[in-house]
């Protein structure tokens, strides 16, 4: 009897909900750690950045209309899938992030809770940056929380599942939605964390996730005038590139080093979705 | 006073009109016109301003080094009100030499409780010579007195009043983390709201624990350099405030200077940028207070006279230069017409003139060059095709006035539609539907402020969910508070000032 041959799957970028390859049919290869090539992932373009956007956009009003409950299961069951396929995606981690072979495991249960935080936060949040304003005048001054909108996440090489998803999660939560750039030197768990994504109750557009090359995609995601703010592990040119380029809509932008510890609990904060709400305040009058 | 209006026709006018769609005023119209002469009232106490002013660094009065002046004008004569100082960069730098000093060895260590009364005392001296302020404010940058006395400087004086409170309550204002101070912030102020947006930046940053080097506007600096003497009364340690004036050179000084923790900035969308772009490689933490374009969303429903007083007020306060002024009316179809009338006829009685009048609604324009913009947008307006409607009032011979204007027959892509005029020129779209309404007010690159006019409180609270902006006025516009933020979204700005979420973006987290 022959040895059966594995069947190899083609990994493809999930963007608007659906699998797809980059329009440019770019790709780049990727090698285990043992430096095997695995696969070609899809070398995203500009083009397909743009698109990304629209879809992010186009999936805001939607997403954000939800009710916090709502948002909240729905992040809670990607925690659940993710759990659930917790040893395929510490497979894909120690497969390609030999940094962090002997961490994947952890680095999964790690997301696993984080998600779980996130998840809480979606329907207290608003109880706790939100307040009620008493004012000299006959007004019900209220301030809420609103989401800004796209939110483009340029991902960490350490940590390319636990960082993404931190930053993805504490943006999504309030009903922003995501563009996000995976780790360029170990894009594979994103790959992977996408079909998790298919899977979870998550609307399609809510979370996208491109592969590619950093220096090719920054300078529109600094520019792009729909993506309303920043999240980005980056330093030096790539860092200053985002905030020059993002003084053109005055989009906001959080530059994280590159060494931060995200195992750290302070990645667990209502301050960190702070970063991407904007405050309305609304005088209603009181009287007759 | 040469008002050309004749009374007798305005009546016959308006009455065609209340025929047309059966309403009936109770009350007559009281459009006198110039049957009576006008007896002016001007505000007559003395408002102290020197004849030069050095800049405040370290707690005194200091010299430029470069030994360079400008003369401040008053903007309704033109005459020279002071001279004030030209801070070069290596004044800047002495500047947070000084705030850098302050903050390390006195400010960041002094318990809340004793900052606080700093503060409280600043509120109460502003209190003690609210009145000779508000004529210097008036004076210097030419809004009415009425508006200085009544807003302007109570409301500076309420700002430092609310922050002294949250000195020693700093553990409330972010639940679960630590606060700290940042450090040295260095601020820039616009020439709008002189002493109270120079309140709404110190006030906040200093009784967080901040030290401060801030910059009044060019234009509007006397009141900045008063409140440095008060300063001085208040026996605020030297160094924790520092001004210095100057332009936009002393601008980028401030902002661009490595001492600076954050920069806060309040003014035009175009110089926000050029900050964002200045500190984009080192990095600096910042808060954007920028243009705006607000809509004024008037439903049929609308209580309709408070409607139109607040329409007027929300575009002809303080001469339009109101980042948040509500400069685009859109005014439901159904009762468009009667709306612009009673809006025209109310714009007949405001009174353009002397800002120390205290009768005067529209003061003067704040600087030549701010007219000379506001002439080629409305001169835009024309030329694309809005109509303009301008009251007959006559306006003074010298000094800097504008007409209050509006525009009708307005479409989306004309310029006075679009761009920030930051002057008396309201521009009036009309809408059938909410839903046309919420497109069209939303469709600016702008999010500041936006107002809704209508008898529900259900449409409030909808409209308030769906127009994107940082504060949402109803039933009344141009209204603040230092307990409710303020801030914008989009090409608005970031960050708050007032209430709890403005005093966080002046501490660190840990």
């Amino acid at each position: 009897m022959s040895e059966r041959i594995p069947v190899i799957k083609t990994p493809k970028v999930y963007v608007g909900g659906a699998f797809i390859r980059s329009e440019s049919g770019r790709t780049f290869p990727v090698y285990d750690s043992g430096g095997q090539f695995v696969a070609n992932v899809p070398q995203c373009t500009r083009k397909d950045l743009r698109n990304a956007v629209e879809a992010a956009a186009k999936a805001v009003p939607g997403w954000s209309r939800r009710t916090p409950y709502n948002r909240g299961q729905i992040i809670y069951r990607l925690a659940e899938m993710l759990e659930a396929r917790a040893d395929e995606m510490t497979g894909v981690l120690r497969q390609f992030a030999p940094a962090w072979t002997s961490a994947a495991e952890q680095e999964v249960a790690e997301t696993v809770d984080r998600l779980v935080h996130y998840a809480g936060w979606a329907d207290k949040y608003e109880q706790v940056l939100g307040s009620a304003n008493p004012v000299a005048a006959p007004f019900f001054n209220f301030t809420l929380t609103e989401p800004i909108g796209v939110v483009g996440i340029i991902a960490s090489d350490s940590a390319p599942l636990l960082g993404l998803l931190t930053q993805a999660a504490a943006a999504i939560v309030s009903g922003n939605t995501v563009v996000a750039l995976a780790s360029e030197s170990a894009p594979y768990p994103a790959i992977t964390l996408g079909e998790m994504l298919a899977t979870s109750d998550l609307p399609g557009g809510v979370v996208n996730i491109l592969t590619g090359y950093r220096k090719e995609l920054i300078p529109t995601f600094a520019t792009h005038a729909h993506i309303r703010g920043i999240d980005a592990v980056a330093t030096g040119d790539d860092a200053t590139a985002l905030r020059r380029g993002a003084a053109d809509s005055v989009k906001r932008v959080k530059v994280r080093q590159p060494d931060i510890n995200w195992s750290s609990e302070f990645n667990e904060s209502v301050y960190e979705i702070r970063n991407f709400i904007d405050f309305k305040t609304v005088w209603h009058p009181i009287g007759a | 006073m040469a008002v050309t209006l004749d009374p007798s026709d305005k009546d016959s006018g308006s009455k065609d009109e209340k025929k047309k769609h059966g309403h009936k005023l109770s009350v007559p119209e009281l459009i006198f016109g110039d049957l009576w002469e006008y007896d002016p009232a001007p505000e007559t106490a003395d408002p102290r301003i020197r004849s030069r002013y050095d800049l405040f660094i370290g707690g005194r009065f200091v010299a430029p080094q470069a030994g360079e002046y400008f003369a401040s004008i008053n903007p309704a004569t033109e005459e020279t009100v002071t001279e004030i100082a030209v801070a070069s960069a290596a004044d800047v730098d002495s500047a947070y030499v000084a705030a850098q000093m302050a903050y390390e060895t006195v400010w960041r260590t002094m318990p809340g409780r004793e900052r606080g009364k700093y503060v409280y005392r600043i509120a109460r001296l502003l209190q003690d010579r609210a009145r000779e302020f508000a004529v210097a404010e008036s004076i210097d940058g030419g809004k009415p007195i009425k508006e200085s006395r009544d807003f302007d400087v109570p409301m500076a004086a309420a700002h430092f009043f609310y922050h002294a409170g949250w000195a020693d309550k700093l553990a409330y204002v972010a639940p679960g983390r630590t606060v700290q101070p940042i450090g040295v912030v260095g601020q820039v102020i616009p020439w709008n709201f002189p002493l109270l947006m120079l309140a709404w930046k110190i006030a906040p940053a200093i009784a967080a624990g901040n030290c401060v080097v801030i910059k009044p506007a060019e234009t509007t600096s006397a009141t900045a350099m008063k409140f440095a003497e008060l300063l001085q009364e208040a026996g605020l340690p030297d160094g924790v405030v520092n001004i210095v004036t100057g332009g936009g050179e002393t601008g980028a000084a401030l902002t661009g200077h490595p001492a600076a923790r954050k920069i806060a900035f309040t003014g035009s969308t175009d110089v926000g940028k050029l900050i964002m772009r200045q500190l984009a490689e080192r990095g600096t933490r910042m808060t954007m207070e920028l243009g705006g374009k607000a809509a004024n969303v008037v439903f049929e429903d609308s209580p309709i006279d408070q409607a139109v007083e607040g329409v007027v007020h929300g575009i002809f306060f303080n001469q339009g230069h109101v980042c948040c002024a509500g400069s685009r009316l859109l005014v439901q179809e159904s009762i468009a017409e009667s709306f612009i009338n009673k809006l025209q006829q109310r714009m007949e009685t405001l009174r353009v003139g002397n800002p120390l009048d205290k009768n005067t609604d529209i003061g003067a324009i704040n600087s030549r060059e701010q007219l000379d913009r506001i002439c080629e947008l409305v001169e835009s307006g024309v030329a694309e095709g809005a109509k303009l409607y301008q009251p007959s009032c006559a306006l003074p011979s010298r000094g800097f006035f504008y007409r209050p204007t509006l525009f009708t027959e307005v479409t989306q892509s004309h310029r006075i539609a679009r761009e920030e005029i930051f002057g008396p020129v309201l521009s009036i779209l009309t809408f059938r539907t909410m839903d046309e309404a919420i497109e069209k007010a939303n469709n600016t690159m702008y999010g500041l402020s936006a107002g809704v006019w209508t008898d529900k409180g259900s449409r409030i609270l909808r409209m308030a969910a769906e127009l994107k902006a940082g504060v949402v006025w109803a039933n009344t516009f141009n209204k603040f508070d230092p307990a409710s933020p303020f801030g914008g979204y989009k090409e608005s700005g970031f960050g708050r000032e007032g209430g709890r979420q403005g005093l966080l973006d002046y501490v660190d987290l840990s």
